[in-house]
């Protein structure tokens, strides 16, 4: 009758107790670590419809982004080019290629190519590309180096830290407007580029907003 | 307890082997953890819709629709064409031809021009070397001569092989695109007698 339960018994609660406290910091680490674009969204590199090159085209011929995604600097939306962008070359350079079928086709049609879209911002982001671009905000602090992409690939989180990060702090980020589409551009001296941007931060009153309002609406 | 940690520690190596680790490449569609409001019954710029027969979010104009500001009832400005509707030489008076204005033809040049027609205007491009067929150099007489109405013409609606530029420039920047190109000209034909005389010690000459 006195040993229903063995002495290991009384150890019991406080065993429970750790396990449960284990139990929560693997969680919590797990979530950290999963449930974040950090995980989710970097890495993305769809299958595309036109195997599109742009370590060839905007790397090895040094076309310029704005060659094909004219409304950058203009509008909110960098436009994703027509197949008539395309054939601007293609109508000439390999003009037979089977990779390119889907171009054609669509320049004939006038039905869009499907490109998969592959930095995709919730619907309650509204960003703007031509603020950013026409600010000192190069393509490559989002996008990463597209430039050197066989296909294109999610680098950068594009998370609300990763754009506070920049919106805190946009002098660590500009560049001089004349090389926002260059992808491989450094400071040739960063001393005297810390300076610079200082300055075009005051100059062109760039006070990026960190209130909800800012990019939320 | 023994169990429990084990099974804990399964679930753990389970995890991670089915989830892998951050920035490994994929070709599936990002996962949403909280997809509250993510994606809305809203259209975005060049999105896909089920409602419209044609299966696009962006509709086309309906021809001869003007939107408000946007009349464009000068000719010279908007097709390059005088009263008579032969071409129109120089510039739309609208305009000032300063350099601010050759700034923007330049950038504009650089961006949209140059893969073919090179960096001074000569024809020789980086696509040239890709199989792109001849590109007229800019520096002959009848290129020299031509109305800047008919090179306006052919950045709208393209001319031989090259196609329309009318998606990529606007009015403005086209007529800033010939203002650069007049320069380029120029450029190649300018001699000693061009260089102010501040500036002659530092090429030798004096």
């Amino acid at each position: 009758m006195s040993h229903i339960f063995p002495k290991s018994a009384n150890k019991l609660p406080l065993q429970i107790i750790i396990f449960v406290l284990v139990l929560v910091g693997v969680v919590t680490a797990a979530t950290t670590y999963y449930a974040t674009p950090k995980y989710t969204r970097i890495g993305y590199a769809p299958v595309q419809p036109v195997p599109f090159s742009h370590a060839l085209h905007a790397g090895q011929l040094g076309i310029d982004c704005r060659y094909c995604h004219v409304g950058v600097d203009k509008g909110a939306t960098s436009t994703v080019p027509t197949a008539q962008t395309c054939m601007n070359c293609h109508n000439q350079i390999l003009p037979d290629s089977p990779a390119l079928a889907p171009v054609r086709e669509s320049f004939a049609s006038g039905d869009p190519i499907k490109w998969v879209k592959v930095h995709q911002v919730p619907d309650y982001v509204y960003f703007n590309h031509a603020v950013h671009v026409n600010r000192g905000i190069s393509c490559v602090e989002c996008h990463g180096k597209v430039n050197e992409m066989e296909v294109v690939r999610h680098e950068k989180p594009l998370s609300m830290g990763f754009c506070l990060d920049c919106h805190r702090d946009p002098a660590s980020h500009v560049r001089p407007l004349d090389q926002i589409t260059n992808l491989n551009w450094t400071p040739a001296q960063a001393s005297e580029h810390a300076k610079w941007a200082q300055d075009f931060v005051k100059n062109n009153h760039i006070t990026p907003p960190q209130s909800c309002t800012g990019c939320h609406r | 307890m023994r169990y429990a940690y084990l099974v804990l520690a399964f679930v753990v190596v389970a995890t991670v082997s089915i989830l892998g680790f951050r920035g490994s490449t994929s070709t599936k569609p990002p996962l949403e953890v909280f997809p509250d409001m993510d994606r809305q019954a809203k259209y975005k710029p060049q999105a896909a819709s089920a409602f419209f027969a044609d299966g696009r979010a962006d509709r086309p104009i309906p021809p001869g629709v003007v939107a408000r500001g946007d009349l464009r009832d000068d000719a010279h400005l908007y097709t390059g064409k005088a009263a008579d509707g032969s071409f129109a030489s120089g510039f739309p008076s609208s305009l000032s031809i300063d350099a601010r204005f050759l700034e923007l033809g330049r950038a504009r040049y650089n961006v949209s021009c140059l893969p073919c027609h090179g960096a001074v205007g000569d024809g020789n491009g980086i696509t040239k070397s890709y199989g792109m067929g001849a590109t007229p150099t800019y520096h002959d007489d009848r290129l020299r001569n031509m109305p800047e109405g008919e090179i306006y013409n052919t950045i709208v609606h393209g001319k031989g092989n090259m196609l329309s530029y009318a998606d990529k420039l606007n009015a403005e920047e086209r007529w800033a695109v010939i203002a650069y190109v007049r320069a380029l000209q120029r450029a190649q034909t300018g001699t000693l007698n061009d260089v102010p005389a501040s500036h002659k010690s530092e090429l030798g000459i004096q």
